[in-house]
């Protein structure tokens, strides 16, 4: 897996908070966005807080769900379900350049 | 002191339980502390001192009430916080390693952030219930939980989740004291007053001419009842401290030992044996009239019975002031090389009430004196208002008093106004109030002085006119009369011309 991590261009790691809605919600949706635009591309990791508290406080996690891009860098934090898909992809920059300022 | 306490435990049998907090003066205010297991909101302008009081909450009440404490900060500045608080003698590192204190550290930096849709504070939650069970936290503070507002833009949702947070809070019996900036048209500028409605205290901080005056008011306290008025507070070395004059113990042992003004006439005056030891003096007169003179008279005379004196000069430097009485023949030098005289000449405008306030505590509790001369208190009018100056002239005096020192005061009166209404409001506080005054005789200005009230002794309340002669202050002196010092039968007794200084080296 590690080794398989290294090679890929998108390090994705989801924070979420047990089995709430939001969070299931969060974890079908980055999915999909992800298989949809970064096929084969990226590594996706599902943290869930209350397993790995000290890694969710090390990542500065306070909202939940959130999702965490390290790389490629500048590093993003996407926080919410992934319902807004726009949002996902201006905040993961793959479509940053054709949407320029875009603010939530 | 008794009465305040009795009240408190009153209050306490009869509300809800409330969670002292330790800090001086603010139980006393609040009539007993923070409502227990409820949160309080303490709201203030950046720098009035939220930070400090919310850390001392938590740290007083570890050592003194045994009750732990988790610090969550939602802002930088942390590590100055454990700074500030080692330099007050609070070591948070100690703390934290005796499982006794958390500091917490949770920002959002906007410019990383993408909102993508609906989202919780579960982060936010886990932290804060780890960090409580790893110490078994009774007290909490979130310092400033409105910074979520500037990371996050659904502030709909945030609000949603705050409330959660302080019902979940409220569930757990954590006191918890949140911070917020004050806002324009609301307490706070998001409105935190619409969650954490049982206590709110806010914090103000005054700054002109460079001067820096601190306040707390109780604004609101559901079930309680609590002190109404703005308090002046200081940042001491020590922590935040409150000053309430009520609290003060109003009662001291009565006063017997009589010292001398350093001025014969007036000695004779004052029932013939001057001050009473460990009383407070008051002398106030227009510009000019020779209250500075009265002052290094009563301080060189404290000198001379080997005694300390402590001089405030707020009106002229150790050397103008040297110079100058050196001219009507008081020799200041002399006491300040003998290590009996220290003068401290600080120009009031440079620091504000506190400061003030605070050194003068810091260098008596040093240097020791049996007597402290304030010199004139007046300037300090543009740095407070007259109440803040009546607050603070009594918090000092209670400290002196409870030290057995004699304090006296001298007070510029601005010659339009009747010295009745310029000082009236600490008229209560002084036991021996001397004003001074001039008038025209002929091509001459004669000046003159009246007791206006002196506690405790028969002095006479003849208007009676005094020299500044090169040899010390000279009044030509009316004795009162014995027994009962009525003003009609006061003789007239003029005293040789010579100063108390000779008169009693010769």
């Amino acid at each position: 897996m590690k080794r398989n991590r290294a090679r890929k261009e998108f390090i994705l790691r989801l924070y979420v908070s047990g089995a709430t809605s939001q969070s299931t919600l969060a974890i079908v949706n980055i999915k999909k966005i992800c298989d949809d635009h970064l096929h084969g591309r990226y590594a996706l990791e599902v943290i869930d807080i209350y397993q790995e508290l000290e890694l969710a406080k090390r990542d500065e996690v306070i909202a939940v769900p959130t999702l965490i891009k390290r790389c490629p860098v500048p590093l993003r934090r996407l926080i919410g379900d992934m319902s807004n898909t726009e949002r996902v992809l201006d905040g993961l920059g793959i479509r940053g350049h054709q949407m320029p300022g875009i603010e939530p | 002191m008794a009465k305040v306490k009795d009240v408190v435990d009153t209050l306490n049998h009869a509300g809800f339980p409330k969670t002292r907090t330790g800090i001086e003066g603010l139980d006393e205010i609040t009539a007993g502390g923070l409502p227990t297991g409820r949160p309080t909101l303490v709201y203030g302008i950046a720098g009035s001192g939220k930070t400090v009081l919310a850390m001392e909450f938590l740290v007083r009440g570890i050592l003194q009430y045994n009750e732990p404490g988790v610090y969550m900060a939602f802002e930088e500045g942390v590590d100055d916080l454990t700074a500030n608080f080692r330099s007050m003698g609070f070591d948070l590192g100690a703390l934290i390693e005796r499982k006794l204190l958390v500091v917490d550290h949770a920002t959002l930096d906007r410019s990383e952030i993408r909102e993508t849709g609906e989202f919780s504070l579960d982060g936010l939650f886990a932290r804060i219930d780890q960090a409580t069970q790893s110490v078994g936290a009774k007290r909490i503070v979130l310092d400033s939980i409105e910074a979520l507002f500037s990371g996050l833009s659904n502030t709909e949702l945030l609000r949603a989740e705050l409330n959660r947070l302080f019902r979940w809070l409220k569930k757990r019996n954590l006191t918890a004291l949140v911070t917020g900036e004050r806002g324009n048209d609301r307490l706070t500028r998001h409105g935190l007053e619409e969650f954490v409605s049982d206590c709110v205290i806010m914090l103000d901080h005054r700054v002109s001419d460079q001067v820096s005056t601190r306040r707390v008011r109780i604004v609101k306290y559901r079930g309680s009842t609590h002190g109404h008025n703005e308090y002046p507070f200081l940042l001491t070395p020590k922590g935040v401290s409150i000053i309430t004059v009520s609290g003060f113990a109003l009662e001291y042992e009565a006063m017997e030992k009589r010292i001398s003004s350093g001025i014969i006439g007036l000695d004779t005056m004052l029932g013939g044996k001057g001050y009473f030891r460990g009383s407070t003096i008051l002398i106030s007169g227009t510009a000019g009239t020779g209250k500075t003179s009265f002052a290094t008279s009563f301080a060189g005379a404290a000198c001379r019975r080997g005694e300390r004196c402590l001089y405030f000069a707020f009106e002229e430097s150790e050397s103008q002031l040297c110079r100058n009485m050196r001219s009507i023949g008081i020799d200041l030098e002399r006491w300040i090389n003998k290590g009996r005289l220290q003068i401290r000449a600080v120009r009031p405008s440079r620091h504000g009430l506190e400061t003030h306030l605070l050194r003068m505590d810091e260098l008596a509790a040093k240097f020791k004196p049996s007597v402290v001369v304030v010199d004139p208190v007046t300037p300090f009018g543009p740095i407070g208002t007259f109440i803040d100056i009546q607050v603070m002239l009594t918090r000092l005096i209670d400290f002196l008093r409870s030290s057995g020192i004699t304090v006296l005061f001298t007070a510029l009166t601005p010659s339009d106004i009747p010295f009745e209404e310029s000082a009236a409001g600490v008229s209560s506080i002084i036991d021996t109030w001397i004003v001074q005054g001039e008038r025209k005789v002929g091509e001459e200005r004669v000046r003159n002085l009246h007791i206006v009230k002196s506690r405790g002794m028969a002095h006479s309340l003849r208007l009676t006119n005094f020299n500044l002669t090169d040899r010390g202050v000279e009044v030509l002196s009316a004795a009162p009369s014995a027994p009962k010092g009525k003003a009609g039968r006061l003789r007239h007794v003029t005293i040789p011309s010579r100063s108390l200084g000779e008169a009693l080296e010769t």
